[in-house]
């Protein structure tokens, strides 16, 4: 028994000692990285899948998450003040060109060579969002981190209800379905605005109005693309006048008015993603526009996600189908003291079986090995649309001086829609008046 | 052994012990000297965080400087800003926006912070008490109270409505006090007199206890009505502290930012875009530095100036 006990003792002491000795470098040594992003569902996501890394390469993750209405203010001063405390940043499409120029981002060209990371194993119009400076050539500045765009979610049960469907059949002699245009669209918010469902009023639909940020431009350009607004002649660059202020650009922002005037509910004046995820929760509005990366949460929502919940692409207007792009690129900051580490969190971010493994927790891949498997359109009820948007998705101006422009065009289609002041061919002329301002000032014009 | 014994022991012993030489020089100080020693450290402070940022900022105002793209050379631009500043008409707009603000906020905080002081000023039983409820709002947070005034005026939830609606029969759903391009100036103004009353009621209620009771008295031996006393004691008299009151809610209002920030952001629209929250953006939305530099000196010399012609004729007010 002594004997026995003694022997126990000895390999409890030697199993110790000797995982004393082991070497564990990182986690022992201490090794950290920071990554900084928006503080959303998605972050959540991403912190269980980086407890994969930690375990493969023992370095910790750290996260700095800030709510998305301070998310470019916070970290664009990091940028500008050469900070530290990001090693990776997950930022947004549109900074692409000013933390290119000013040289905030590490260029991955050489990185991605080296490590044989493909970007034809991406999505084409994440690579194009997210990583390329200047747009169209093969210069990289970050991996397609958070593929995301504008979509719709629809109550699927008060679309199912039998008198609703008698009820619309009767008044525009068609099925009620999701709608496939944006005349369709404001039909059906306009057939359940006012209505009284379970006992409750409910509104038509709810967009996008946030004045502060970028929210009323990520909005309303789901309209106007689709009727035909483009940021500048395709054959002569900075040349606005007459694309942006086009009669089809005119078309769509008073679609959006219109559909914000008709059927949002009341007090959404200046109502971004959270608003919009309150209104439809609690049961306010038939449809709701937001960001894809939303959508698995409010599947998985007591009150109105499962059975009760469906999905649609962004309605096509007469000129064709697109959708605001969203999403961010993760790349490294030149200021880390951390590179290293940085990029090998991005080696290992860039696998397949990891990317795979993001999309199951609720993150949004752009790897083709995730999105083209057969298998994709069933894996969630949401993955047929991002599938669908994934292939119409246009981005807001990625320049340098992206801020201006996009403050620029909160004002004056805040202005229009919300505060009814002048005409939408007014806020157009306006807006490329300011931008034009703009580009002359940084020497583009 | 008192403790001004043992002080004077350790003076002493601090004298006793201090180099021969350095006596001698601390010695040769003159008053004159001695005063300037004292308050040198806080002219330099002064300096630094006061007169040189204003002089920085003047520089800059004549610059194309964006401080987010600080690497690339500065051009001097002359009068370019102030030029594009003083014909832009969203400033104009902006300065419109922020004008009538302050005109109707101080209005509203005099008219009903000077009633209230002369309701405080009576001493009834509970005053004391009614005093310390009236002065809460002041002494919350502006950033508290722009979130607490957005969750009352939300038109499903908020019982601002609710309570309009109980009054007026009108449909709480049915209007937004910060939605509305009617409703919304009105709004930063109902919540910024709310806050700001009990700080001119407190300045009213200092000129209204400063006025002597005998006047009174001779008043009323010579018959004079409350009414008469009002006009010829009582308004006369705290006529200077309610010119200071306007003084200091001016210069305030005019650069109000963080209430009117939370409550409307400015919108719908531009409707309450006080010339603060134009200057904020471009300054650290924008990054145009120089562009916001000018803006705000023009604003700085606007609100000086107008501030030295009152206190002029806060002098002579205060002479008769």
């Amino acid at each position: 028994m002594m004997t026995w006990h003694k022997t126990s003792l000895t390999a409890v002491l030697a199993l110790g000692i000797a995982g004393l000795l082991t070497p564990e470098p990182a986690a022992a040594q201490g090794k950290s990285l920071t990554l900084c992003w928006a503080a959303w569902d998605p972050a959540n996501a991403l912190v269980e899948l980086g407890k994969d890394f930690t375990k493969e390469s023992g370095i910790e993750m750290k996260y700095e998450f800030v709510p998305w209405t301070s998310y470019a203010d916070r970290f664009i001063n990091e940028l500008n003040s050469h900070s530290k405390l990001c090693d990776l940043i997950i930022g947004d499409s549109q900074w692409i060109g000013g933390s290119a120029e000013n040289k905030h981002y590490v260029k991955l060209n050489d990185f991605f060579a080296k490590e044989h990371i493909s970007m034809d194993d991406f999505m084409p119009a994440t690579v194009l969002a997210y990583s390329e400076w200047p747009k169209h050539t093969p210069n990289y500045w970050a991996l397609p981190a958070m593929a995301d765009a504008v979509g719709w979610t629809y109550r699927k049960d008060w679309f199912a209800r039998p008198e609703l469907r008698a009820e619309f059949k009767q008044k525009y002699n068609r099925e009620l379905e999701p709608p496939k245009t944006w005349d369709e669209l404001l039909q059906v918010a306009k057939f359940f605005t006012g209505k009284e469902i379970d006992g409750k009023k409910v509104y038509g639909s709810y967009i996008y109005t946030e004045r502060g940020s970028e929210g009323i431009t990520m909005g309303v350009t789901n309209a106007m693309y689709g009727y035909g607004f483009v940021y500048d002649d395709p054959k002569q660059p900075y040349h606005m006048d007459g694309f942006v202020n086009s009669p089809g650009a005119v078309a769509g922002l008073e679609i959006y008015k219109e559909l914000y005037k008709c059927c949002q509910p009341p007090g959404l004046t200046n109502a971004y993603m959270q608003e919009g995820l309150d209104a439809f929760k609690s049961g306010q509005v038939a449809m709701q526009m937001n960001w894809f990366a939303f959508f698995p949460g409010l599947y998985k929502d007591p009150n109105v996600g499962g059975d009760k919940i469906g999905f649609f692409v962004n309605p096509a207007g007469p000129k064709g189908q697109f959708s605001q792009l969203g999403g961010q690129g993760i790349s490294v900051v030149s200021y880390s003291d951390h590179k290293d580490d940085a990029l090998r969190y991005i080696k290992w971010y860039a696998q397949p079986s990891v990317q795979q493994k993001w999309w199951e927790l609720g993150g949004y891949s752009a790897h083709k090995a995730v999105v083209q498997n057969p298998k994709f359109p069933e894996s969630a009820p949401f993955a047929p649309a991002f599938l669908k948007t994934m292939d119409i998705m246009v981005d807001f101006w990625a320049e340098p001086l992206y801020v201006d422009l996009l403050l620029d065009m909160q004002k004056r289609v805040h202005d229009y829609v919300v505060a009814d002041k002048g005409t939408a061919k007014e806020a157009l002329d306006l807006l490329v008046k300011d931008w034009v301002k703009v580009f002359k000032d940084e020497g583009k014009l | 052994m008192t403790a001004r014994n043992h002080a004077e022991t350790f003076v002493e012993r601090v004298a006793a012990r201090t180099p021969e030489r350095l006596v001698k020089r601390v010695r040769g100080l003159s008053d004159r000297s001695i005063a300037w020693l004292f308050i040198t450290p806080s002219i330099v402070l002064l300096l630094a965080i006061n007169i040189f940022p204003l002089i920085w900022a003047i520089r800059l105002s004549f610059t194309n400087f964006k401080s987010n793209l600080a690497s690339l050379p500065v051009r001097f631009v002359g009068l370019d800003n102030y030029i594009s500043i003083l014909t832009d008409d969203d400033v104009w707009h902006g300065m419109q926006v922020t004008a009538r603000f302050v005109v109707c906020s101080i209005a509203l905080q005099i008219f009903i912070g000077f009633g209230l002081a002369l309701l405080i000023n009576r001493q009834f039983r509970t005053h004391s008490f009614w005093t310390t409820i009236i002065l809460l709002p002041m002494m919350l947070s502006p950033a508290v109270v722009g979130n607490f005034w957005t969750l009352l005026f939300q038109p499903q939830i908020g019982p601002f409505n609710y309570v309009i609606s109980f009054f007026t029969g009108i449909a709480p759903r049915s209007f937004s006090m910060i939605g509305n391009v009617d409703l919304a100036p009105w709004t930063i103004v109902l919540v910024d007199t709310w806050m700001w009353t009990p700080y001119v009621m407190l300045i009213c209620l200092a000129g209204l206890r400063s006025i002597p009771d005998y006047i009174y008295e001779a008043a009323e031996v010579d018959r004079a009505s409350p009414w008469r006393q009002f006009w010829s004691i009582t308004l006369p008299m705290v006529l200077p502290f309610l010119m200071l009151a306007v003084l200091f809610r001016a210069i305030e209002a005019f650069k109000m930012f963080d209430l009117v920030n939370l409550l409307t952001s400015g919108g719908p629209g531009s409707t309450t875009e006080l010339a603060s929250i134009t200057l904020k953006r471009e300054a650290f939305e924008k990054w145009r530095t120089g562009y916001s530099s000018a803006f705000a000196i023009i604003l700085f010399v606007t609100v000086f100036g107008a501030a030295n012609i009152y206190v002029k004729a806060l002098n002579k007010v205060k002479q008769r």
